[in-house]
């Protein structure tokens, strides 16, 4: 994927391009503001990370005002120092889809860029998920492992549809919270992984192969096992 | 290696913020005492009642003026009119009669006027008396057809008459007056009024200033004292108030509770540098102290990766910390009630116990819920799903295993209640009104993994819904209880809404045991 990154910090931005090259997407770097908005408006990116304060007079906001004034509706996602509610909203607000506080953990920004890109393609709305032997029919809320069914309680049915439409991608804690249970907010306790334990009980245990790994210091994936 | 500067410490903040308290106590209690000879016209409330009594004595000088104009007017039209009609049905009879019929109409008159109200008398070209009730000329008639208001001696009494002349074409003179002596006293008297009045205005405008000042000067007298010695630093000092609800009563209760604020702000401010120094700086240390003893000793790679995992699970501690202590500063700063709207707590409870569940399972913990079918509230549906998981994530993590957690709602008139009691170790009696402070722990909680600022940002959290965080004794264990106000109240309501207000406006200090 080509993928636009406007940060000012030299070693923040060196790190974020190397990782998500070997990550195997391309890459264009803008160190302000005005460069940034000249590439964003010039190319065609699948994604762009932005930053919401810059050097050069346009800051990140300003940046993604003038991009949707001009109709271009490449996904982007905040990268910001500034944490309060407000200012989340406000990103969100000027046309931001998706908002990172720093620090961030690399993991959490490469899933979250991701999945923003391939909801940039569109992909048209399915009604059946697969995931190796595992399949979800999201009309009759059925699971089936192997042909064999599974039963799920609707809570576990909700997060196993959001790890199978990020299947091959790490998913991180609060993206579950966010996604799954719409929660704000940071547990002190590990309450989600025992409800990501607790899937696993259904899904994996009666299996010989497992499908929901866990990601250290980033969080889970389902994806199938490579031989 | 060299000693890192900080650019603010704490100590400067804290002086900062007192430096801006002195300057908004000054303007709070502008009296600085210039020239002592104009403090009297410096004081407001005897500017006040200067320009009262001002006002009050133009529309009084204004209501005497249209009463003069009204009665003495009209009754001196009435006589010139009388005048001019008598003079003119004479000259009517000197006309059809000549002379003889004019001195007998005179003699008529006269003899019909007993109380010698009208006045006659005509005489000769060389101003001898023909006919009439007066002796003789008076001196300041001087021409005809003009009237005059002059005093006579109408034979032996002295009095005021107003007169016209008329000539008649043979060279006599006649004089028609009527005599206005009860007029000239109604004049006397009025004006007589109107200067007492306007002498008893100023005695009471005095006196009412006096009487204003010093109702001004007791009611202010407490703030301005209550101002400087916060002003000094003392911030402990309150305005008194005499719970009467007046004008004064509402001012002396909004100090009150902008120096709650700013009081809680400044612990706020202490709170936090003390935690900086201390529960920021030791995981930070350990995490510094772990890659720099394995930047020198690891042996191989896999023992200096497993110490950069950790010292990066370290720093995640330091930033979660970080934006609790982000958040409470967010919420207590009370930006954050935009969000604000009606929320049904009954689908919050009924997740939040859905979400906590398996957690308390894995521990054998029985979580036993109860709430009504609706639960109405005003507030942001996040921060109270945020406050009501902190109180479980604490409760399910000091409970013993296989106890029991309850989560329970109540309604009463006044306030909606959430609670969460557990049976585990609890917080000392003397200890709960600390619980709420920022990074307290429990003797007994040294040892579990937390920030130290569930309670605080919880207590944060009821205080902008205008609530509190009170904490019970579960007999044994900790129950918390977030109380919210049933009607939640503007905050910032006109001073008719405050006055409404007072009588029933619950306490929005924080504070367990309160």
């Amino acid at each position: 994927m080509r993928i636009l990154l406007v940060e000012d910090d030299k070693d923040v931005a060196g790190f974020v391009v190397k990782g998500l090259r070997e990550a195997g997407h391309t890459v264009e770097h803008a160190d302000n503001g005005r460069d940034g908005l000249f590439l964003a408006a010039s190319e065609n990116f699948d994604a762009i990370i932005l930053d919401r304060m810059l050097p050069g007079g346009i800051d990140g906001l300003r940046l993604l005002e003038t991009l949707r004034a001009q109709d271009n509706a490449t996904p982007v996602l905040f990268l910001s120092a500034l944490t309060q509610v407000d200012d989340r909203v406000k990103g969100l607000k000027a046309g931001g889809d998706d908002y990172l506080t720093k620090p961030f953990a690399f993991a959490e920004l490469l899933t979250r860029v991701e999945a923003l890109a391939r909801r940039g393609k569109g992909e048209g709305p399915s009604t059946r998920l697969v995931v190796g032997d595992l399949e979800m029919d999201l009309l009759s809320r059925g699971v089936k492992r192997a042909g064999q069914k599974i039963d799920l309680q609707p809570r576990e049915f909700r997060l196993l549809e959001f790890l199978m439409r990020h299947a091959g991608q790490v998913v991180t804690r609060t993206m579950l919270l966010e996604g799954v249970w719409d929660y704000h907010f940071d547990p002190q306790t590990n309450v989600i992984d025992v409800h990501v334990s607790r899937l696993r009980q259904k899904i994996d245990k009666p299996f010989p192969t497992p499908l929901l790994h866990t990601v250290r210091n980033a969080g889970y994936m389902l994806r199938v096992e490579e031989p | 290696m060299a000693e890192p500067a900080y650019p603010i410490r704490p100590a400067d903040i804290e002086s900062g913020i007192d430096a801006g308290l002195q300057r908004v106590a000054a303007a709070i209690a502008n009296e600085a005492p210039q020239k002592p000879r104009r403090a009297f016209l410096r004081s407001a409330s005897i500017r006040f009642a200067l320009l009262y009594g001002l006002v009050f004595g133009v529309s009084t000088i204004l209501l005497a003026g249209s009463v003069r104009y009204s009665t003495l007017g009209i009754l001196s039209r009435q006589t010139e009119s009388a005048i001019s009609e008598d003079g003119a049905s004479l000259l009517h009879s000197y006309q059809s009669g000549g002379m003889p019929e004019l001195i007998l109409s005179l003699g008529n008159r006269i003899h019909e006027n007993p109380d010698d109200s009208a006045i006659y008398l005509l005489v000769d070209p060389l101003g001898n008396r023909i006919v009439g009730n007066m002796s003789s000329w008076p001196a300041g008639v001087t021409e005809d057809n003009i009237f005059y208001k002059i005093p006579i001696k109408h034979f032996t009494r002295r009095s005021t008459a107003e007169m016209r002349a008329y000539g008649l074409p043979n060279g006599d003179q006649l004089l028609i007056g009527r005599d206005i002596k009860m007029q000239v006293e109604l004049q006397t008297i009025l004006r007589d009024a109107m200067f007492w009045a306007l002498g008893a205005m100023i005695g009471l405008g005095v006196i009412g200033a006096v009487v204003i000042r010093s109702v001004f000067n007791r009611s202010l007298a407490d703030i301005t004292a209550t101002t400087r010695a916060i002003a000094r630093g003392d911030l402990s000092q309150r305005v008194r108030r005499d719970m009467s609800g007046d004008e004064f009563d509402i001012m002396a209760e909004t100090i009150n509770d902008m120096l709650d604020r700013i009081a809680r702000l400044m612990d706020g401010v202490r709170q936090v540098s003390n935690a900086i120094a201390h529960d920021l700086r030791t995981p930070i240390t350990r995490a510094r102290t772990r890659l720099e003893f394995a930047a020198s000793h690891a042996a191989s790679a896999d023992e200096l990766r497993a110490a950069v995992e950790r010292a990066t699970g370290e720093l995640d501690g330091v930033v979660r910390v970080f934006e609790a202590l982000l958040r409470i500063a967010e919420i207590e700063a009370g930006a954050r009630r935009s969000a604000f709207g009606p929320v049904d707590l009954n689908p919050v409870l009924t997740d939040l116990a859905e979400f906590y569940e398996p957690m308390a399972d894995t521990r054998g913990i029985k979580l036993d819920t109860s709430w009504p079918t609706e639960v109405n509230v005003i507030g942001d549906r996040d921060m109270l799903q945020q406050a009501i998981a902190n109180l479980l994530d604490n409760a399910i993590k000091f409970a013993p295993e296989h106890s029991t957690v309850r989560l329970a709602a109540r309604l009463d008139n006044e306030a909606i209640e959430v609670h969460v009691a557990d049976n585990g170790p609890g917080i000392p009696q003397q200890d709960r009104t600390r619980a709420t402070e920022r990074f307290y722990r429990a003797e007994t909680a040294r040892n579990t993994p937390g920030t130290g600022l569930g309670l605080a940002l919880v207590a944060a959290i009821a205080q902008l819904h205008q609530g509190r965080l009170r904490l019970d004794d579960n007999h044994p264990g900790l129950r918390a209880v977030i109380v919210l106000p049933r009607n939640f109240t503007k905050m910032q309501g006109t001073i008719r809404n405050r006055l409404r207000l007072t009588g029933d406006r619950e306490s929005t200090l924080a504070g367990p045991g309160s």
